[in-house]
């Protein structure tokens, strides 16, 4: 387990700010604690200190998992995100797309989001702006990137695909073993 | 009479000491050999024929074992004692009869593959010693360091200058530096047929304790987002195009409604549908004139 180093550290918050922009000050600079990002097995765990203590006495073959993983660096360090990170990238998205109660399921079986099941989408979203998808009682279902801007959703036929899938919460149960 | 009854009691006393002597003291022709370790005793003395077959052979046997019984536990009490726990115990010493084999002798095991490669090849094992003072190179080095210090220059090091026997290792290490050392640091430098690439020659990276400052790592985290805000471009293309769509979009409409009417905004509404896809279309087309660009660019950007 290792902090991220600065050029780790940049490759990540570019992906962030994808989907929440300039909140991720909020995740740095936290009121509530001290929370931090340590890198281990190439994945990006967000942690705050005091589990990050504990976890210092666990040796690093053994460490599985700590905190909640964010992500993870390919092998060309290109940063991965994870659906773990829905938590927290939710509550400060900049850019929401709400799904049709008809259109859920097939989200989170991991299909995109198609026009028809669109129900809303936050004014402004630019083409391939990240976006986090709900469902229409506002529940976080995913996150994805927006195919058209808003303006384009509002002219394209039924069947063109609006939002690419990028995760979903259906996750849980398709990948548990890679989702650590 | 008082007389030889006390001649008769001393006799007799006489008699019973001289009877328990013999009880615990035996004579043997040949002594009996001992060994004390297995608690073991071997009489090598001949049995007289006539004498056990006049005696009962019964009694003859039990007298026998009786004397050879009394004669090893004479011997075994000849050794030290000791009291152990109420008991007084006797330290054997060691035995001295060779025991047979247990279990068979080991077979040979057949030679490993090293063992066999080793034979092919001649090599024999080498007992690598401990590490020795090397005087020379040691003094070599310092020699250099001093005068590097005096002038105010680099030393070499990397074993280009000790003298004296160096490992593969060191070596390796000289030729990789010697090779990176011309005017063009090694790029024309070509390599023998059967050489290797050298790898590992990076330096080891160095990163952040895990535990280290935390506010200090906050506070590198939040510049490094400043410095990421400011360098974002803003979005001009994307608000251009969507501001010349929405244009659009409302000419067609506004159009639609002047020329129709009341019927007209019926079949309006249907032929807006139609038209505004085609103006759709063609708005489309000359965004997507811009578009490319802008969506290169998004691309690009994530």
């Amino acid at each position: 387990m290792r902090p991220l180093t600065d050029d780790e550290t940049k490759t990540m918050f570019e992906k962030l700010s994808k989907y929440i922009g300039e909140n991720i000050k909020h995740l740095v600079d936290r009121p509530d604690g001290t929370y931090c990002f340590r890198l281990h097995n190439d994945r990006v765990y967000y942690i705050s200190e005091t589990i990050l203590k504990l976890a210092t006495n666990i040796s690093r073959g053994k460490l599985v998992s700590v905190g909640t993983c964010f992500g993870k660096f390919t092998k060309t360090i290109k940063f991965r995100l994870h659906i773990t990170a829905l938590d927290f990238l939710a509550p400060y998205a900049k850019f929401k797309v709400w799904v049709k109660p008809g259109q859920e399921q097939s989200f989170l079986y991991g299909n995109h989001v198609l026009k028809s099941g669109l129900g809303r989408i936050t004014e402004n979203t630019n083409q391939y702006q990240g976006v986090v998808v709900y469902s229409m009682a506002d529940v976080p279902l995913g996150f994805g990137v927006a195919a058209k801007s808003t303006q384009e959703c509002r002219r394209v036929d039924p069947m063109s695909i609006v939002v690419f899938h990028q995760a979903d919460i259906g996750e849980f149960i398709r990948s548990e073993d890679t989702l650590t | 009479m008082a007389a030889c009854s006390i001649e008769d009691v001393l006799a007799k006393a006489e008699q019973d000491e001289a009877e328990k002597l013999k009880s615990i003291t035996v004579q043997k022709e040949l002594d009996i050999e001992f060994d004390i370790g297995n608690l073991v005793a071997y009489d090598k003395n001949r049995i007289d024929i006539r004498q056990f077959r006049e005696q009962k052979k019964d009694d003859f046997l039990r007298s026998l074992a009786r004397d050879n019984t009394q004669l090893l536990i004479n011997e075994i009490w000849k050794h030290p004692t000791e009291r152990v726990e109420e008991v007084i115990v006797v330290k054997l010493p060691e035995p001295t009869t060779a025991l047979p084999r247990e279990k068979p002798p080991p077979k040979p095991r057949p030679p490993t593959k090293w063992e066999e490669f080793a034979k092919l090849k001649g090599i024999q094992k080498k007992k690598k010693t401990n590490l020795v003072w090397d005087d020379v190179a040691k003094n070599e080095l310092h020699r250099l360091r001093n005068i590097a210090r005096a002038q105010k220059i680099k030393v070499p090091g990397v074993g280009l200058t000790p003298t004296a026997q160096q490992s593969t290792t060191d070596l390796s290490r000289a030729v990789n530096v010697a090779k990176v050392s011309t005017a063009s640091a090694g790029k024309f430098q070509d390599r023998l047929p059967k050489e290797k690439a050298p790898r590992n020659t990076g330096k080891k990276r160095k990163f952040q304790p895990v535990i280290g400052n935390f506010s200090s790592e906050k506070q590198r985290q939040l510049d490094l987002l400043k410095v990421m805000d400011s360098k974002k471009p803003r979005l001009d293309v994307n608000k251009a195009v969507n501001k010349q769509m929405r244009e659009d979009d409302r000419e067609e409409s506004a159009a639609k409604f002047r020329k129709g009417g009341k019927k007209g905004r019926k079949g309006g509404n249907f032929s807006g549908k139609g038209k505004g896809k085609g103006g759709g279309g063609k708005g489309r087309a000359g965004g997507k004139g811009q578009g490319p660009p802008g969506g290169k660019k998004g691309a690009g950007k994530r």
